[in-house]
């Protein structure tokens, strides 16, 4: 993992400086309210429903032991003893006190953890693949790239007051766990064929109220200018990107306005300007960066441990578990673990101070003191001996985190929505409990195979709505909560945007809509086709004439 | 009067703004003085201007583009940020900075508030016409608001 060097800690110590100062001045009266919104906002702090949002980056998923026990400590501490894990790999804290805030990040100072640039418009917190460096298919590992781009980013200050949000994922190119191609700019690991490394970079993506999946800006950068570059495409938006209509701001709306080739003309022309410049990242910077997360210390373990074996062959449980919740590791005899927070009647992406504590220990014990956090909402551990599965399971059972759900329906993803959220038209929270309870079936969800239920509070699209196989969407209608179906979204190569079934529906008909789109595919999927492939072969008209029965 | 600070010190302002559209501006700039002018108005009256008497303020849509054959008489180049938010100002510094190589004095005008000056500074600028409301000692303490130097503007 990387360690801040004294340059990070003294820019972190600083901004709890600054923001306290800050916070001092708005509660003094001396700094107004509309001055004081984006400072705190780049510091991850919002104006709620019922009382202000602290939300703390994560740095591309990547979690130490120590880093989580403090999250719990937090949690405990300011908090209601629960934090939320959210779809940008973050972490919320829903009750905090305003005033508390500079010392919430005084403490995470104390940690190497921050919350600046999680929220305003400027380039918020990084992402990747939450299998990064483990995963079995990956080309290379992308964590190095994504600390080089953390540090360019933060509080880079040309980039601070963008016309609005800015988000970036970078994924080690083999299958997309980080939906590179729904972000600002996706950037996706290529080798050459003569052996260069670098990305393909992909510009324009996003979910929120205009979906777009992201185009291929440039088939091969070269990795030295991977922050040249960036700058270049930054520049050019922060200039032209549109300020007069926020819903017009993103980045994608000047790509469709200019025209791929239009952008990509102006980005050319900056970047052959820098080209080679100061900002070239040099071999040594890779050499040095990739030291902090190379791990050579995999204890050599047998690929097919005996107590493995006898555990799988014992319990059916377990069985399941492995087969839904366990992925394979680059390195023989580990696997990488994902511990399920999607337990039915728990708000999906919610963990309590004392799962967080036990998933600390956990991570200790039997996986080098790692954590990820998943787009998904839920939490990895990286570098689990196979011998350890059992004990590792029975420790998750423990806790509630070892729901074998992991890519099944119940795995759903979900805002905090109305509950909590006042952007939110309709609360996600109940009706993703009514949906798990319905379904809490494991035979059943077994059988019906992966399938990806993704449900957002309004149209920013938090919980990636459009991305999913199924995707529902809380709406107003005359003040009342109403909920838009769509199906056939997915991340990953085919990327696709979900459409809409037809109109909307009251919560409580959520589950029996959904339960008759399962039947649809029940009927009509072919030897081991999962729901999404027979969606796309199918079409759209079954599914809309069984819920609708012709009506619609 | 707005409190001006050049290279970290609260200085008097020794240049006349001229807004604009402002009326009977040859009658104004034949008195005499040292003019910052719009870029339209500027490149009007520069050639009958003493170059080191005529700066030049830019909006945050004007293309720095257009002053670049004379860039190396320029005193002085305002940017004027019509609210604080708008980050476009930023990307001129940086442009006229570092692609361009500008010397002389750049100055932020118009709504430039004391949490933005560290990082308006890392952009290139050299001298900040505070909002008529900000208190310049305050101003002055942000310049030590980091220790650090962030890694793009170096």
């Amino acid at each position: 993992m990387y360690l801040y060097n004294q340059t990070d800690q003294r820019l972190v110590d600083d901004r709890v400086v600054q923001f306290r100062d800050q916070m001092t001045r708005f509660l003094d009266g001396r700094l107004d309210e509309d001055s004081f919104r984006p400072l705190r906002l780049q510091n991850g702090l919002y104006v709620q429903r019922h009382a202000p949002m602290l939300r703390v980056a994560i740095p591309y998923g990547t979690l130490a032991s120590h880093q989580l026990r403090k999250l719990a400590d937090i949690a405990r501490r300011h908090d209601r003893g629960y934090g939320h894990f959210t779809t940008r790999s973050n972490i919320q804290y829903n009750w905090v006190r305003l005033e508390e805030a500079p010392d919430i990040l005084a403490e995470l100072a104390t940690v190497q953890m921050h919350a600046i640039q999680t929220s305003g418009n400027c380039i918020r917190n990084i992402t990747t693949d939450q299998f990064a460096g483990v995963a079995a298919d990956e080309l290379f590992d992308p964590r190095p790239y994504c600390e080089i781009v953390r540090q360019w980013s933060t509080l880079a200050p040309e980039f601070l007051f963008l016309p609005r949000k800015f988000k970036i994922a970078i994924s080690g190119g083999a299958e997309d766990r980080a939906a590179v191609r729904f972000h600002d700019i996706g950037a996706s690991a290529r080798v050459a064929a003569d052996g260069r490394i670098g990305f393909e970079i992909f510009v324009g993506g996003g979910l929120g109220r205009t979906p777009m999946v992201g185009k291929t800006l440039k088939g091969f950068l070269p990795r030295e200018e991977l922050l040249n570059y960036f700058e270049a495409i930054l520049r050019v938006y922060n200039r032209y990107g549109r300020r007069d209509n926020k819903y017009k701001a993103r980045i994608k709306i000047l790509v469709k306005d200019l025209g791929l080739e239009g952008f990509a003309k102006e980005v050319e022309d900056e970047w052959a300007w820098s080209r080679g410049g100061p900002a070239t990242l040099t071999e040594q910077s890779f050499v040095d960066m990739e030291a902090f997360f190379a791990r050579a210390d995999y204890a050599p373990a047998a690929a097919d441990d005996p107590g493995y074996r006898q555990a799988l062959q014992g319990s059916r449980a377990f069985a399941r578990w492995v087969e839904r919740n366990v992925a394979p590791h680059r390195a023989d005899g580990y696997a990488i673990v994902t511990l399920s927070l999607k337990k039915t009647g728990a708000p999906p992406g919610d963990a309590t101070a004392e799962q967080m504590d036990g998933v600390a220990d956990l991570a200790e014990r039997f996986s080098a003191g790692e954590i990820r956090v998943s787009h998904e909402q839920n939490l990895v551990l990286p570098h689990v001996a196979r011998k350890d599965l059992p004990a590792l399971w029975e420790g998750a059972r423990a806790l509630g985190l070892a729901t074998p759900n992991i890519g099944l329906l119940t795995d759903l993803v979900c805002c905090p929505g109305g509950d909590f959220c006042s952007l939110a038209n309709a609360r996600s929270i109940p009706v993703a409990a009514a949906i798990q309870q319905r379904f809490d079936n494991l035979d059943y969800q077994f059988d019906l195979g992966p399938l990806e239920l993704n449900m957002s509070g309004c149209v920013n699209a938090c919980g990636h709505h459009h991305i999913g196989h199924i995707g529902i969407l809380g709406v107003d209608k005359n003040n009342e909560e109403w909920y838009q179906v769509t199906i056939g979204g997915r991340e990953g190569a085919a990327a696709a945007l979900g459409k809409v079934i037809g109109p909307s529906f009251a919560a409580g008909q959520i589950p029996g809509v959904i339960e008759r789109l399962l039947e649809v595919y029940l009927a009509a999927r072919h030897e081991g086709e999962i729901f999404i492939d027979a969606v796309e072969r199918i079409g759209l008209e079954p599914f809309k004439a069984r819920v609708y029965g012709g009506a619609a | 009067m707005n409190t001006l600070i050049r290279n970290g010190e609260i200085v008097d302002d020794g240049w006349q703004w001229i807004d604009a559209g402002e009326a009977d501006l040859s009658v104004r700039l034949a008195a005499g003085g040292r003019f910052v002018l719009p870029l339209a108005a500027w490149l009007v009256h520069r050639a009958s201007l003493d170059p080191a008497c005529a700066g030049v303020w830019l909006g945050p849509d004007d293309e720095p583009e257009s002053v670049l054959p004379w860039l190396a008489d320029i005193p002085l180049i305002a940017i004027r940020f019509p609210v604080f938010t708008d980050g476009r100002g930023y990307s001129l510094a940086r442009l006229l900075r570092t692609r361009h190589g500008y010397t002389g004095e750049l100055r932020a005008v118009g709504d430039v508030l004391r949490d933005q000056l560290y990082f308006l500074q890392g952009c290139g600028f050299d001298a900040f016409q505070l909002r008529a409301d900000q208190c310049p000692e305050e101003a002055l303490a942000a310049f030590q608001d980091y220790s650090w130097a962030p890694l793009s503007g170096r």
